[in-house]
Formats: structure tokens, sequence, C-alpha cells
């Protein structure tokens, strides 16, 4: 490689000669065909040095162009190479997350950026329209992964990094981060986002949408649509969907029609399980931190809760239980699901409808949470204790509940574990422990046995 | 020369006692104070004031103090005492004179001396030159007496008092013995005689002294030997007394022994009266009620000091244990008996420093002779044999642990081996709870962190292998499962739960895996009846597995279970045909690891199994938990499941029975509460009116406020005291002072009278001569 970017660049130095010229003009195409094949070599090294190559064969063609620039009215950016480079990380066959990696490199510079950018959406259009929108799990996955390492800039006095060097007054004709930039990078997600994409991506994108994508974005509004679309899919990518929305009802005067109805309706049992527990907590706290929200609403949501608590594990009832006091506590005339004092003693039959979608009709004012009664009978300890709470009136203070959110299993096993057991000894179990399968009801003894009798 | 000024002021505090006593007895000078109440038995200082006499004192104090400084106002020269050490309080009034003496004779010596070529200056007595004295005999001896003082041994009695038949002086005794030696014996000068005579004495004062040297050393040798003894004494004593006493007795006649025999034979002792079985079971039935009541509190979660634990712990006699089963009654004693080597080898094992030894030792025996072993290990190490018994004890049951959980692991799991193990580790247990319960916490923490790892990472873990799952029973066994915090059941089931919501069921394996933890969780639980939602989560998770038909359920599934999807249909037969030959029979704990399973038929026997123990644990919960106030909601999935989709029709004949008994417990529990209030809080009382009586008892004390604030009063007063003393002694000072002065008006006023009165006196005289002068010459 080394000796024909020679031949290359002494084409350019010293040559005078148009019969030589255009040899070498010939010499130079080919060796960039063959450079741009080589990115799909099946060994790493040699993609990566094909790579590396290009890329300075595209600056230097930045700086000595091929072309005269009168007649070009673009400045002279080397976007051939650019758009076969992007062409080729993006394959449809192979996976080039760690070249892109690499390539992330070249994408610190605000020009090479710029183009990827648009050569980007030109290129997963017109694929995209080719397939006819189906699902091509490879190739929308390098289009991510390559979409995702690219970082913006947040300010126009950051834009100093180029690769082809430019004058003041062109830097901001071609360059000024509003008007291009951000409205080239918004355009590039738009394009990518029309089309179907596969629920692990959904997933992966939405994490990354509220940090990544939104703030770099010229008019964030436009998302609505791909995030309602999300948050009504349900499950895991509507718990992330959540994310996106909170920041464009937030910042962006998003007004979303039956937003709490839907939030209602994604309490689920699996809430309490998935990976992204914490964050649906977190925005749940925030969302239901508003005091001017309706008594009914709050105490559906308290009421489901606990209901959902009958299903949850310990880490997440020392969560929910918190969520719930604090929920009565912003809203004191909630109380009546704790404290219901009524003259005819007579016991009544949960009115709590589950299955009732409307938070509106669910009649959880109605009811009492019998569940947090339930509760107190729980084994874990710390459990029974918050639950325990509810007999007596709450305390004005709110608990601070985001140092429970990230509270794994064996850390609350820690608990005991690490507890010094200086002040007593440990009890013991008195009854004499004669066979493995004995003892604690005999229900092991019932099922199981020692060995096989065949 | 020392001891006068000492003599003098003893005769001077004598004789100030007396005039005190003096003056105390003078009614004139007495002042009586007044006591307004008499109290019996106390003691006052002031009830008599003597005026007279603190007046005076105070006056001679001023005199001294006040006084002085008064005079010496405005004076800048000083009168300084030079002497040696007349400011120094260090050095003893003795001493001060001695060194005083010495500084002067050194003084005179250089000064007068100079020139004196006779060393020894002149010696004197009474200010006498002694060497004038030499020349008469009877003023000698005085030099001697100060040595001689008190020692009156007979030879010097005799030398003394020998011949001279008179007892008068020291002087007249000398002269005297002199004059006997004269007559009787070849003459001796008398230098020599006195020579001898200081020889003697000395000698013998010598010998006294070595003697008394000699005596103290034998009682200080004394001492420290009975010192050493004084500690067994102090216990013994009593005893001692009692056995030395018969010794020191004179020798008893026959009868007197026979009596005494009689009077100490062994009578018979009252001994704790053999027990009747109910006697026995009754003590044995307190006793676990006891432990009983016990466990209940600790359920409640009550923290109290548990008094009742050192019971729990099995108190043997260590020989008792070693001997009595190891003697005869053993099947193994044949087998070793053949060499003495084994004999020692089997008999007194060591207990094993590492698990390396006790994999050795237990190798290759069978299951039986496995606990042989470690029983006799056991008790060859019993803590009360040797001090380091107990650690090493302790140690053995961590090895016994980690042996257990390889047992397991093995490929043909040796759970027989286990079994028989599990009395020893019961008993090791009860020996050291502290380490035990360190032990298995260890190996929980381990089995649980490395669970939690792998769903940090892949966000699942598989099932936990069969060792973690007999551990977990063995906690079951070893510890209370119904506290409401133990250190080593609570995470024991944060464990159990973890394993229940994060693995997911792959296989028959996994399922057989859960249901085994689900049996588990419900022994956990069956005492306390705590609610465990995650059991609940796995059965009706099991139970769906069984659901042919998975559209439009009726209930939800909780995580690791799908609602649809891979291995989600696990439970379900291939051939339900297949359940006609089935039989229930316990499943192989094995069967958590790996299944032979050949035929469609045999795999679809395993899955109505898992079924049959499923529906036997919902059982055993709904039964648990019938008192829980959200009982209905708790179970509405599994009823739901089981009505619509594994309804009694579809379902075997055998588990039928289940099914219904089930379906019957879901149905008549009472879905109705009454509401939630808050725990009634106890009324706060009315203000009362009537005024609070309290009872004083110490009269006369500050009462009623903090410590601090005494301490401030107190202070407060002590100040309000101390300053009108002091001005009270201010004034007395200046009153004091106002006196002297006027005195020294007076006295200057009355001298200058007195001078100008001989003025006018001689002036007067001299007149008056003038005058007859006159008259003289004119006449």
């Amino acid at each position: 490689f080394a000796l024909r970017k020679k031949k290359y660049l002494c084409s350019l130095s010293s040559s005078a000669e148009d019969k030589c010229r255009i040899f070498m003009r010939h010499r130079y195409n080919a060796c960039v065909e063959i450079l741009l094949e080589h990115l799909n070599h099946e060994q790493f090294a040699v993609k990566e040095s094909a790579l590396c190559c290009l890329m300075k064969f595209a600056a230097g063609q930045g700086q000595h162009p091929l072309e005269d620039l009168e007649w070009s009215e673009h400045h002279s950016f080397p976007r051939g190479i650019i758009l076969a480079v992007v062409e080729n990380l993006t394959s449809k066959t192979t996976d080039n997350t760690l070249l892109i990696s690499r390539f992330q490199e070249f994408l610190e510079m605000d020009d090479v950026r710029y183009y990827v950018m648009s050569a980007l959406r030109e290129s997963v259009g017109k694929v995209m329209e080719k397939n006819k929108g189906t699902l091509l799990p490879v190739y929308q996955n390098n289009v991510f992964t390559l979409m995702s390492s690219i970082s913006m800039p947040s300010q126009q006095s950051e834009l100093t990094n180029f690769m082809v060097k430019l004058e003041g007054q062109l830097l901001y004709l071609f360059f000024s981060l509003e008007d291009n930039h951000k409205r080239a990078f918004e355009k590039m997600w738009l394009g990518f986002l029309k089309y179907k994409l596969p629920s692990n991506m959904y997933k992966k994108l939405l994490v990354i949408l509220h940090d990544s994508i939104l703030p770099h974005m010229s008019k964030p509004a436009l998302m609505i649509d791909f995030l309602t679309a999300a948050y009504e899919v349900g499950g895991a990518i509507s718990l992330l969907a959540l994310n996106g929305l909170f920041v464009l009802i937030h910042q962006h005067n998003l007004d979303y029609p039956d937003f709490y109805k839907k939030l209602y309706n994604l309490l689920e049992p699996t809430v309490f399980h998935v990976k992204y527990r914490a964050r649906f907590f977190h925005l749940a706290n925030l969302f239901l931190s508003s005091s001017h929200l309706p008594l009914y609403l709050v105490a559906a949501f308290t009421k489901r809760l606990a209901r959902l608590a009958l299903t949850a594990p310990p880490t997440g009832l020392l969560i929910v239980l918190p969520f719930i006091y604090n929920l009565i506590r912003r809203h004191p005339s909630c109380r009546v699901l704790l404290h219901k004092p009524s003259t005819e003693d007579e016991p009544v039959e949960d009115p709590y409808l589950m299955d009732e979608e409307d938070p509106a009709q669910c009649r959880a004012l109605e009811s009492s949470l019998w569940e947090i009664k339930t509760l107190q009978k729980h084994y874990h300890p710390d459990v029974a204790k918050a639950a325990m709470m509810i007999s007596t009136p709450l305390s004005e203070q709110e608990e601070d509940i985001s140092e429970l959110l990230e509270l794994t299993t064996y850390e609350l096993m820690e608990r005991d574990l690490k507890k010094p057991q200086d002040k007593k000894s440990i009890p013991l179990e008195f009854e004499t422990a004669t066979q493995l399968l004995k003892g604690g009801g005999d229900v092991l003894a019932h099922h199981f046995c020692l060995v096989s009798d065949e | 020369m020392g001891k006068a000024p000492k003599k003098r002021s003893l005769a001077d505090k004598v004789r100030k006692t007396k005039t005190n006593a003096a003056i105390k007895n003078n009614p004139f000078e007495v002042k009586i104070n007044r006591k307004k109440f008499d109290v019996l038995g106390r003691k006052t200082k002031h009830d008599v004031g003597l005026p007279g006499v603190s007046r005076s004192k105070a006056i001679n104090k001023r005199k001294e103090t006040l006084l002085k400084e008064y005079k010496q106002k405005n004076k800048a020269s000083k009168f300084v005492d030079r002497r040696l050490g007349e400011y120094d309080a260090k050095i003893a009034p003795e001493d001060k004179i001695l060194q005083r003496f010495a500084l002067e004779r050194q003084r005179i010596h250089e000064k007068k001396d100079m020139y004196n070529l006779n060393e020894e200056e002149e010696l004197t007595h009474y200010g006498q030159s002694l060497a004038e004295m030499e020349k008469f005999n009877d003023m000698v001896n005085s030099d001697d007496e100060s040595e001689e003082k008190g020692l009156l041994s007979a030879e010097l009695t005799a030398s003394h008092f020998g011949g001279g038949g008179g007892g008068g002086l020291l002087r007249k005794k000398t002269s005297g013995e002199q004059q006997q030696e004269d007559g009787n014996q070849r003459a001796k000068s008398r230098q020599e005689l006195i020579e001898e005579l200081i020889q003697k004495s000395k000698q013998e004062k010598r010998e006294r002294q070595v003697r008394k040297e000699e005596a103290q050393e034998l009682t200080e040798k004394l001492d420290q030997e009975w010192k050493s003894i004084q500690a067994l004494m102090v216990k013994k004593t009593a005893k001692a007394e009692h056995t030395d006493k018969p010794e020191e007795k004179p020798k008893l006649d026959e009868y007197d022994m026979m009596v005494r025999e009689l009077g100490f034979e062994m009578k018979a002792q009252p001994s704790e009266k053999m027990k009747t079985p109910e006697e026995l079971a009754k003590e044995e039935k307190e006793k676990l009620q006891k432990l009983e009541a016990d466990r209940l509190r600790r359920m409640m979660g009550e923290e109290e000091e548990t008094k009742a634990q050192s019971q729990t712990r099995i108190k043997t006699s260590a020989w008792n244990l070693f001997l009595s089963p190891l003697i005869f009654s053993d099947p193994f004693f044949p087998l070793v008996g053949f060499l003495f080597y084994n004999f020692i080898k089997f008999f007194f094992f060591l207990a094993p420093e590492s698990y390396e030894d006790l994999k050795d030792l237990l190798c290759g025996h069978t299951p039986e002779n496995q606990r042989l072993i470690v029983a006799r290990t056991q008790k060859c190490n019993h803590p009360s044999l040797a001090v380091g018994n107990k650690l090493k004890l302790q140690k053995l049951f961590g090895f016994l642990l980690e042996y257990i959980g390889e047992l397991a692991l093995r490929t043909s799991p040796e759970l027989t081996a286990v079994d028989k193990l599990l009395p020893e580790l019961y008993a090791l247990c009860q020996m050291s709870p502290e380490a035990a319960a360190a032990a298995v916490q260890l190996v929980l923490a381990d089995a649980a962190h490395s669970m939690e790892e792998q769903i940090e990472v892949k966000g699942h873990a598989p099932f936990p292998t069969l060792d973690s799952l007999i551990y977990l029973k063995l906690t079951a066994l070893l510890f209370p499962t119904s506290d409401f915090r133990h250190p080593v059941t609570t995470p024991a089931l944060l464990y159990i739960s973890l394993a229940l919501t994060k693995c997911p069921v792959r296989s028959l394996q996994d399922a057989t895996a859960g249901l085994l933890l689900c049996c588990l969780a419900v022994e956990y639980v069956s005492f306390s009846k705590r609610f465990l939602p995650e059991l609940i989560n796995f059965l009706t998770g099991s139970l769906h597995l069984a659901v042919r038909d998975k559209t439009s359920l009726g209930y939800t599934v909780a995580p690791p279970f799908r609602r649809a999807g891979k291995c989600s249909d696990l439970l379900v037969l291939s051939d339900p045909e297949s359940c006609r030959s089935w039989r229930k029979k316990p499943l192989p704990l094995s069967a958590t690891r790996c299944l032979e399973l050949k035929s469609d038929l045999d795999r679809d026997h395993h899955r109505l199994t898992c079924l049959s123990v499923c529906l036997d644990l919902v059982k055993r919960c709904c039964l648990l938990y019938n008192d829980l106030p959200s009982f209905s909601h708790i179970f509405q999935p599994v009823g739901s499941l089981l009505s619509k989709h594994l309804s009694i029709q579809t379902i075997v004949c055998l588990l039928q029975e289940l099914h219904r008994e089930i379906m019957d417990a879901i149905s008549s529990a009472p879905t109705t509460h009454r509401r939630l209030v808050f725990n009634k809080k106890k009324p706060i009382p009315l203000k009362l009116l009537t005024p609070k009586i309290v009872e004083v008892l110490d009269y006369g004390k500050k009462r009623g406020c903090t410590r601090e604030e005494r301490e401030k009063e107190r202070l407060k007063h002590k100040y309000k005291k101390e300053f009108k003393g002091a001005l009270r002694e201010i004034r007395k000072d200046s009153r004091f002072l106002a006196r002297e002065k006027l005195n020294e008006v007076m006295n200057r006023d009355a001298e200058r009278k007195r001078k100008v009165k001989e003025l006018f006196g001689s002036l007067a005289t001299q007149e008056g001569e003038w005058k007859a002068l006159k008259k003289r010459k004119r006449k």
C-alpha cells in the first residue's frame, strides 16, 4: 500500500504530462477500488489497514483536489471515497462492529462526521427501499453501531477539527452547527427510524435515546411519533420509551393525552423483574411527584402497586413499599386506603377491579391496602418491618427511595451475613436432626428420596 | 545543740494548751451559741465560741503580716538573713545547724589555723580542752557512754561491777577495777585494759548485728513462703482444720472409735429419685415447651436476651461419650483389632488439620463407617479433653460441610453418606454454634455471589447444583427457620428466592430442581407461615408449563416463566394415554441434575410426577396462607389456571383428589375483610388540676433540678459566702491599721509631751535656781 500511495503522491506533485496524469489517475482509482474490496476481507488486520489507508487517501485528496475548484461549486471534499467506505462498513452480511469502533476515531473530525451522516442517510434510504422495509438484522445492526458512535459536539466553538482545512467564511457556510450538522443528524436518525426495527435494537436505541440523540436534534418534537409508537408496544419497550417521552413532555411541551392511563397499564408483575426496574421506578416517582394529580389516579396507582407487590421479590418490595407510602404522604386524602374507620364494622369485599384499564373506573378509592397487611407476614424481616408501618400514622418526612433502586438480592443477603453477631449466640434448631430429608413438615421426604429405587 | 529549740517549742505547746484549757473553762471567755433544735446524735463544732481567743489570734496574725508590711511601707532597704539555708524549707533544722557549724569551722580554720601544723584541732568537752582533761582520770568515760547506752551484757557488768561492791557511777568503777587488777595479776597497763574492753564490746556488737541480719533474712524467707501457701490456705482452711483436728487428738479407745466409725459410716444419701418413664417424658415435654415458646418469641421478632440458649446445647461428659459406645458393642472393633497400630489409628483419631486430611480419613469407607469415624474423631477431641480441641472441632465442621458438598457433586451422588454424616454435623453444630453459622454463611454467600455475578452478566442463571440444595436443606435442619431474623436462615431464604426468580426452567431437570427448591421453601416457612411470593409465582409458572393451550390466559405468569415461547410446554404430556400406566413414586434427589429418560413414556411419567409434586405444594401453600387477608388474590392465578386450563376433567384421576382439595381451599377462603384502620392510640390523659403532692424525704437539700444546676447553685452560694467573708476581713484589716496608726500618733504625742514636760521642768529648775541665786545675792 505504501508503494502505491507513493506513486499516487508522485503523480500529484511531479508529472506534468497529460498522458502520465491519466495513467496515474487510472492507477489511483484502481487502487482505491482494491482497498474498498479489502474492507470486506476476512482478517481484521487487513480491514483495519485498508480503512486507515483509505482515510489517508481521502485526506490527501481533500488537500490536493483531483478536479479544479472553479467548476465544482462544493468545496473539495472527497465525498466519493467516504460514501464508498460507509457503504462497505454497513455490510449486509458481516458484523463490522470492531471496524466501526476503529472508524470512530475518524468521526472525531467534524467534516468527516458531516459527510458520513449524509452518506448514511442516502445509503439507508436506498437499501431499505430496495428491501421494501423488511428486517435486515446485520445491516441494521451495523448502521445502528455506526450511528450511535457518532458523538455530536454541543457548541459551535467546538467545531475546529477538520480533515480538510477551510477558511472562516466557508466554514460557516457549510458547517454551522445549527443549520447543517444538527439537521443532518436528525435526518439520518429519522431516516433510520422510519423502517421497522428488531426488538432488541429497539431497546438499545431507547436506552441511548434520551441522552445522546434527543439533545442533538434541531427539532426533537419530530421524535414524538416514534416514541408514542414505542410507548404503545407494551412491556419493556414501553418502559424504556418513558424516558424519552419524559424529556419531550418536560422540555418540549409535548401534550400527551392518556399518559397516566398508559403508565397505569404498564404496571404489570414483570416490572419488578425486568432489568430496567430502577429506571422505571425512578421515572414513575418523577411522574407521580406532581401534587396536581387527581386523587382517584393516585389511589389507583397505589392500589395497583400494592396488588403487584404480592408477586414481587424482596428487593422490589423494599422499593415499592416506601414508594406507596410516599404517594400517600404527598396526597394525604389517600390516607383512607390505610385508615378508614366506619361505624358499621362489617367486613367488606375488595371493590378494586384489577382488570379495569381506566384508573378512573377501578374503584381504588373504595378499597383498602390489605395487600400490605398481607406483607406483614413476609418472610424477609426488612419487608415485614416496612409493612408494619401501616398500623401507625405515617410520618411527614418522605423516604428517599433512590438508594434502594439499585439494591440487589445479594446485597440484601450481605446485610445479614456481614452483621456482627457479638451480642448473643446464634439460636439453633433444637429438634435433633437424624435424617437428611426429615424435618420441617417432611415435605421433601414426601416427594423425594435419596437414591432412586431402580 | 540541736535539741534545745525543739524542746522549747514543745514546752511552748504545753503551755499553750494549758492556757487554752484554762480559757475554755473560764465562763467569761466562753460564748455559748444557742441552738434552735436539739438533734440527737449530731455533733456540732460551733456550739461553744471563744471570742476573746479568736480575736487575739486574728490580731496576732495581723501583727505578723499586715503590720510588718505596713512598717516596711515606703522603705527601699530590706533586712536579709544571709545565714546558710535560712529560706530553704527543704533542709531539716538539724542538717541546717550541722552545715552551719561546718561552715563556721571551715571559716575559722581557714583564717586562724593557716599556719597551724598540728593536724588535729583541739577537742573540747563543755568548752574545756580534752587534752587538759586527760590528766584527770575520773573525767574520761563520758565519751564511751553514748556507745554503750542501754548495753548491759553479763560480761560487761561483771567487768564493771565484778570486784567492786558499790553500785556508784561508772568512773568510780573503772578506778576500782584498775586497782584490783593491779593487785591480782601482772600489771596490765590501763591503756591495754581499755583497748581490750573496747575490742570486746565491738566484737559483741558485730555479732549482734550479724545475728540480727540473719533473723531478718529468715523472717523474710518465711514471709515469702507463707505468701505462696496463703492462697491455698484461704480456700482450704476450713477443710484443713477439719482434717487436722483428729490427728491432734490423743489416741482414742476402742469404744470411742467404734462410735465414731458408726457416726461417720456412709449413710444412704438422698439422691435424685429414679424417675418413672412418665415423669421423664413430662420433663422432656416441659423442656420442649420452653424451647418452643422461645422459638415462638423469636418468630415474632421480639428482641430479648435469650437465656434458654445454653440449655439447648448438649452437655455430655466427654469420657462418658468416649467410653460407652467404644469398647465392645462396636461393629468396627473386630475390623481393627488385629494390629495395635490400627487400634491407635482408629480409636484415637486426630482431628483433621485440612480438608485433604479429612478426605483421606473418610476415603474408601462405607457410609456407616464414615459416620463412626467422624463420631470418634469428635469424641476423641472433645473440648473438655484438651485446650485446642474446640477450635479443631470447629474446623472439622467446615471440612465436613465441604466434604458433603463434594459428595453431592460426584457423578453418582453419595447421598446416603451425607445422610449418615448428618447427626454428627448436628452434634458439632450444637457444640459451637457461632463457628458453624459462620461456615454455613460462607457457603451460602459463595453460592449466592456466583449466581448474582451470572445474573449481572447474562440476566439469568442456571439452577443451583445439588450441593447448594443439600446445603439449603442442612441449614434448615441445623438452624431454626422460623426466626424473625436469623443470621443464617434469612440469607438462605433470600437465596432460594433469588433462584426461584432468576433461574429459567429450560429442561425437566430444571423443573425438578425448581420443585425441590419449592419443597425447601415450604419447609422453611411451614412453621412460621410467612408469605413467600416467589414460591407461589414459581408454582403457578410450573403449572403453566403443563397448560396445553396457551391462548386466552386468565392469569399472568411472573418471570422466570414466560407466557409462551421456547420451553414453555415442558410439562405438557406428549401422549395423553401415558397417564394410565403412571404411579407416583418419590423422585431421587439426583434427578435435579441428570435424568435417564429414554422413552417418551418415561418422560411423561416424570412430567406427571412433577405435576403431582407441584399440586401437592400448592395445596400445602393454600393451607399455610389461609389466614392471609389477600389469600384470594394470591391464589387467583392458580385458581383460574386450574379451573380453566387444567380442569378436573383433563387431569389424571390420581391427581383429581389434589385438584379438588385445592379448588375447595381457594373457593372457601373468606373474601371479605375488615377495613384497615390504624392501631388505636392510647388516649392522652386530660390535664388534672388537683395539686400534685410530692413527699419530701430529704429536708434541707435542694431538689428538683438537674445536677449541673445544683452544682451551679452551690457555687453561687459559696461565692457569696466567700465574698462576704473577704469583705469582712478587709474591713477588719483597715480597722486594725487605723488602730495602729492611732497608736502611733498617740505614742508620738505622748513622747513629745513628755519631752516638752522635761524641757519645761529643766527650764523651771533653771529658773528656780537662777531666782534663788538672785535672792541670795540680794540678801
